[in-house]
Formats: C-alpha cells, sequence, structure tokens
C-alpha cells in the first residue's frame, strides 16, 4: 500500500503515530519534532524515486536518526558533565537498525502513551487541550491559537511551557496502571469535550468537532468496550449530525426546534445510535455521558420537534442529576422540564438556580430564563435577560442570536401586544 | 533539636540579585557542613513544574500547580526517590494527610 504515497498524504496519515514512537525511542518531545520533520524532508527527495514499502516505519527510522544527528550537534554546546550524559543517552538509543522494525510495530501502544502524556492531569487543562491538538490531532500551532482565541506566540509559549513541565516534572511516557486507567481515561475524554463544545459553540466552518471525535474514535478503537468512551463518542456523533442544520445560510444559529431534519446526517446519527446501548450497559452506574448522548438520540430520533419524547429526556437528565450533580445539568434539566410542565415550573428553578449564583457568567443561564419569560409573555423582563446573555456570549454568532431575539421583542412591542 | 530552614523568595529574584548567589550559598553549605549543623539540603524546581495530590472520597485527584489553601500550612516533608511523576504522586496519595490537606510534590534539582 506504500508505493505511490506522496509525503504529504504519508505526513495528514502517519505523522501522529510515527511522532509517538519516536517520542519513546528518543525520549524528548522536541527532539522527536525535530526528528521527524527532518524525516519529512528527506522523504520529499527519497520518496519520488524510491517509494518505501512502509512509509510509518520509514519515517520512524529515518527520524529516529536525525534525532540522533541533533543530539550529536548539541554536544558542542554543553559543559563537560552534560556532554558525558548525553554521550550515554547515544549510546543507549544508537539501536541496532533491526530494532526499526520492532519500533513501527508497537504504533497503538505508542499512540496510547502520547494521548495519555499530553492529557496528564499534572498539565492544566489548557496546556492539555493544546499539547493534544498540536501533536496526537497535528494541527499546526497557528489553528490551535486560532481555535481558543489567543495569539500564536501565546499558543506557541503554551507549548513550550507543557513540554518543559512533561521534562521537569517527569510526567512519564507510558500508558498507565489499570488501576489509574479509568480516572486517566476521564482526563482524556474531558479534553476531547472540551475541543468539541468549543467547536460546537463557535463558527460553523470549524474542523475542530472533527478533531475531537477523531480522537474519542481513535480511543475506542484502543481500548474498546469502555462506556464512559462509547458515550461520549456517540454524544458527540450525534450532536454533529445536526450541524449542517444548525446554522443558516448567513452563518446564524438555527435553534434545534426550527431545524430542517432532512439536513441531520443519517450516517452519523446510525454511528451514534449504535453506541449509545452498549454505552448504558458498559458500566453501572453508567458514564454521565451515555446518560447524555441518549438524550441527544432522543432529538435525533424525533421526525419533528413536536414529536420529541421530552418525558424520557426529562427522566434522563433526573438521571444524570444523581451521577454527576452539577448547575449545567441542573439548568438543562429545567430547560427540559419546561416542555414537560410548562415555562412557570421551569422558571422557579432556574431562578433558584441563578439565586445560588452557580452559574454566574454563564450566557446559557439567562438564555435560557430570557426564553421561559418570553414564553410567558413578560416581554420586559425578557429583554433584560436577553441583554444579560448578550454581555456574557462568548462568540459572533450567540451575540447575533440574542440580538435577533431581542429585535424580536421590540417589533413584538410596537405592534402592541406586549 | 533538628529544626528545618524553609527557604522563600519571589522566583526569578535569585537570578536579579547582585554577586553569585549561587557562589554564596556553596560558601554557606561548606560553613554549616563544618560546623557539624547539616543534615541535608536540595533546591526544589520552580513552582509551574509543580503538582498537588489530594485524596478525597477515596479518590486520588491529581492538579497542575501548587494550590494549596492559604489556610494550609507547611507542616512537614517526605523526600522520595522514584521512578516518574505517577509513581511520586502515587506515594503522596498514601501520605495521611492526602485526605483532608494537600500533597505538594515538587522535583529536586539534581546536583553534580
Amino acid at each position: 500500500m506504500g508505493h505511490g504515497v506522496s509525503p504529504g498524504e504519508a505526513f495528514r496519515r502517519h505523522s501522529a503515530e510515527a511522532l509517538a514512537s519516536l517520542i519513546r525511542l528518543v525520549g524528548d518531545f522536541d527532539l522527536a519534532e525535530e526528528g521527524l520533520q527532518e524525516a519529512f524532508a528527506a522523504a520529499a527527495v527519497a520518496w519520488p524515486k524510491d517509494p518505501p514499502a512502509n512509509p510509518r516505519a520509514w519515517l520512524i527510522a529515518v527520524g529516529r536518526r536525525k534525532a540522533l544527528d541533533q543530539l550529536r550537534r548539541r554536544i558542542a554546546f554543553r559543559s563537560r558533565r552534560e556532554t558525558l550524559r548525553v554521550e550515554a543517552e547515544i549510546a543507549r538509543q544508537a539501536a541496532p537498525e533491526e530494532a526499526d522494525e520492532a519500533a513501527a510495530a508497537f504504533g497503538d501502544d505508542d499512540m496510547l502513551r502520547l494521548i495519555f502524556t499530553c492529557c496528564h492531569p499534572a498539565l492544566s487543562l489548557e496546556a492539555r487541550v493544546a499539547l493534544t491538538l498540536r501533536t496526537v490531532c497535528q494541527l499546526p500551532t497557528a489553528a490551535v491559537a486560532r481555535a481558543f482565541l489567543v495569539a500564536e506566540e501565546t499558543m506557541a509559549q503554551r507549548l513550550v511551557r507543557a513540554k518543559a513541565k512533561i521534562r521537569a516534572a517527569g510526567i512519564p511516557y507510558r500508558t498507565p496502571a489499570p488501576d489509574q486507567l479509568d480516572e486517566r481515561i476521564d482526563g482524556v475524554l474531558a479534553v476531547a469535550y472540551l475541543v468539541f463544545t468549543e467547536a460546537y459553540a463557535g463558527d460553523p466552518g470549524r474542523s475542530l468537532a472533527d478533531e475531537a471525535i477523531g480522537l474519542a474514535r481513535r480511543l475506542d478503537a484502543l481500548l474498546p468496550g469502555r462506556g464512559a468512551i462509547q458515550g461520549l463518542l456517540a454524544l458527540m456523533l450525534l450532536h454533529e449530525a445536526r450541524r449542517p442544520a444548525r446554522w443558516d445560510g448567513a452563518g446564524d444559529i438555527v435553534l434545534l426546534e426550527d431545524q430542517d431534519r432532512a439536513l441531520w446526517r443519517r450516517d452519523l446519527i446510525a454511528e451514534g445510535l449504535a453506541l449509545v446501548e452498549p454505552a448504558l450497559r458498559a458500566a453501572t452506574p453508567p458514564s454521565p455521558y451515555a446518560v447524555q448522548a441518549a438524550i441527544a438520540a432522543l432529538h435525533d430520533e424525533a421526525r419533528t420537534a413536536a414529536d420529541t419524547d421530552w418525558r424520557q429526556i426529562v427522566a434522563l437528565y433526573a438521571v444524570l442529576m444523581r451521577l454527576s450533580p452539577s448547575p449545567v445539568v441542573e439548568l438543562n434539566h429545567a430547560a427540559a422540564l419546561a416542555m414537560v410542565d410548562g415555562p412557570a415550573t421551569a422558571l422557579q428553578r432556574i431562578e433558584a438556580l441563578a439565586a445560588r449564583g452557580a452559574l454566574a457568567g454563564y450566557d446559557v443561564l439567562p438564555a435560557v430564563r430570557a426564553d421561559l419569560l418570553r414564553r410567558l409573555g413578560r416581554a420586559d423582563d425578557a429583554r433584560a435577560a436577553y441583554e444579560a446573555a448578550l454581555a456574557l456570549a462568548r462568540h459572533d454568532p450567540e451575540r447575533r442570536f440574542f440580538r435577533r431575539r431581542l429585535a424580536e421583542l421590540d417589533r413584538t412591542a410596537c405592534a402592541g401586544d406586549g | 533539636m533538628q529544626y528545618m530552614l524553609l527557604i522563600y523568595s519571589a522566583e526569578g529574584d535569585d537570578d536579579a540579585q547582585p554577586g553569585d548567589i549561587m557562589a554564596e550559598y556553596g560558601a554557606f553549605t561548606q560553613g554549616i557542613v563544618q560546623s557539624g549543623a547539616f543534615k541535608g539540603a536540595d533546591r526544589l524546581k520552580p513552582v509551574a513544574d509543580a503538582t498537588t495530590v489530594r485524596v478525597r472520597g477515596g479518590k486520588t485527584l491529581t492538579t497542575d500547580g501548587p494550590f494549596a489553601e492559604t489556610r494550609e500550612q507547611l507542616g512537614g516533608y517526605y523526600l522520595v526517590e522514584a521512578k516518574d511523576l505517577d509513581e511520586a504522586t502515587a506515594i503522596a496519595a498514601k501520605v495521611p494527610t492526602a485526605k483532608y490537606g494537600s500533597i505538594e510534590v515538587r522535583p529536586v534539582w539534581a546536583m553534580g
């Protein structure tokens, strides 16, 4: 299969895997990255004439030699003591050529090592997200920076800092011990979920959702049958399926109830639905992600907004409240309750939630509150709540949506029916 | 009695000192070794390399940084040899105080 593969294609297909193996072999993120970059430069010259049978193994073998050269060059700038250390390191790593093939065969294990190291809990969540997108997903630093609305220089610093901590604190390049695996998987899923929600809230053109789904798919393939992984993958697929209907031609948000369901991606819905049952059954009690996926499935299965099984959704939110109570779940529970018991009951719950101050700064709280007030005909209160949501919104599509709602309220007021 | 001398300073101030602070430390260490007072000493890596371990409800919570609460005071220390950070945090999680306080895991500079 290697014949006729251009370096560009091989890069996309193999760079993360090759990098994962190289980090294990040379024991350092930066050195592995430099080695891989030089290997790709060499591939651009060598492959058109002589394509390798196994591009990944080729990249790992050449990348390792380039990294060792790099290490040798660095000696020139070291003290005597450091030189001895680096020479010992080179001797340790200058393994015979036949080790190359064995190294290439360990691709899957290395990918897990890379994922768990990038998502290590000793790194801050933002450092984990940055490092995962840059190394596991191979996004350019500039793209990672754009996605999180920071300057490229800031993001580059964040990556340097994260790699420095891995080195200085001795974060191991290893799959966690079995007794730590569940907890550490949760850490990886938190990264994937954050990337996905960031993509969901942002512009319609973002590819971050694909990266988050790709990461979860990869994790599910490497560690099959785990409810939390299946649950999050299903949850993301079932939401992503609605993306084509979630934005109108002008890039504005279309609410779930107004979406053209014919635009929903049936392939993603089918893939997601197939995962929901096994995810719910994988563990007792089920992973909160599996329950959230079950809720998303109920929306995706409804032919029209009016067909939505809100009673079942409210019941699932009650389960979620027991499994992982949080103000956000409470807010969603209240919003679903409005569809069963009416806006007045839901509003009471949300006022109580707001009074506790738990979600101060979160634009969805005033947005849900505003919607309930609007439906109750309390236009002035609704307007104030939309203004509050507008002030807190982080993304332009949300801001435009709140402004649209405010304009609608003004029009209704002008029409004289308050 | 033994006493522990805890060295506090703003990070970066060491480099900002006039003269050679490391040479001063060398001389100070030599002095107390000769006087017989010296028991042990290490230089810690910066707080950016710190990891905090807490155990709550039987679960180990590992976080980036030295996030001790202000009402928590330094009450003791262990110096341990561990293969990597995972091994060090596993030991830290077994410190009895980890159940209600925080254990800050700071790597030590290798001195040679």
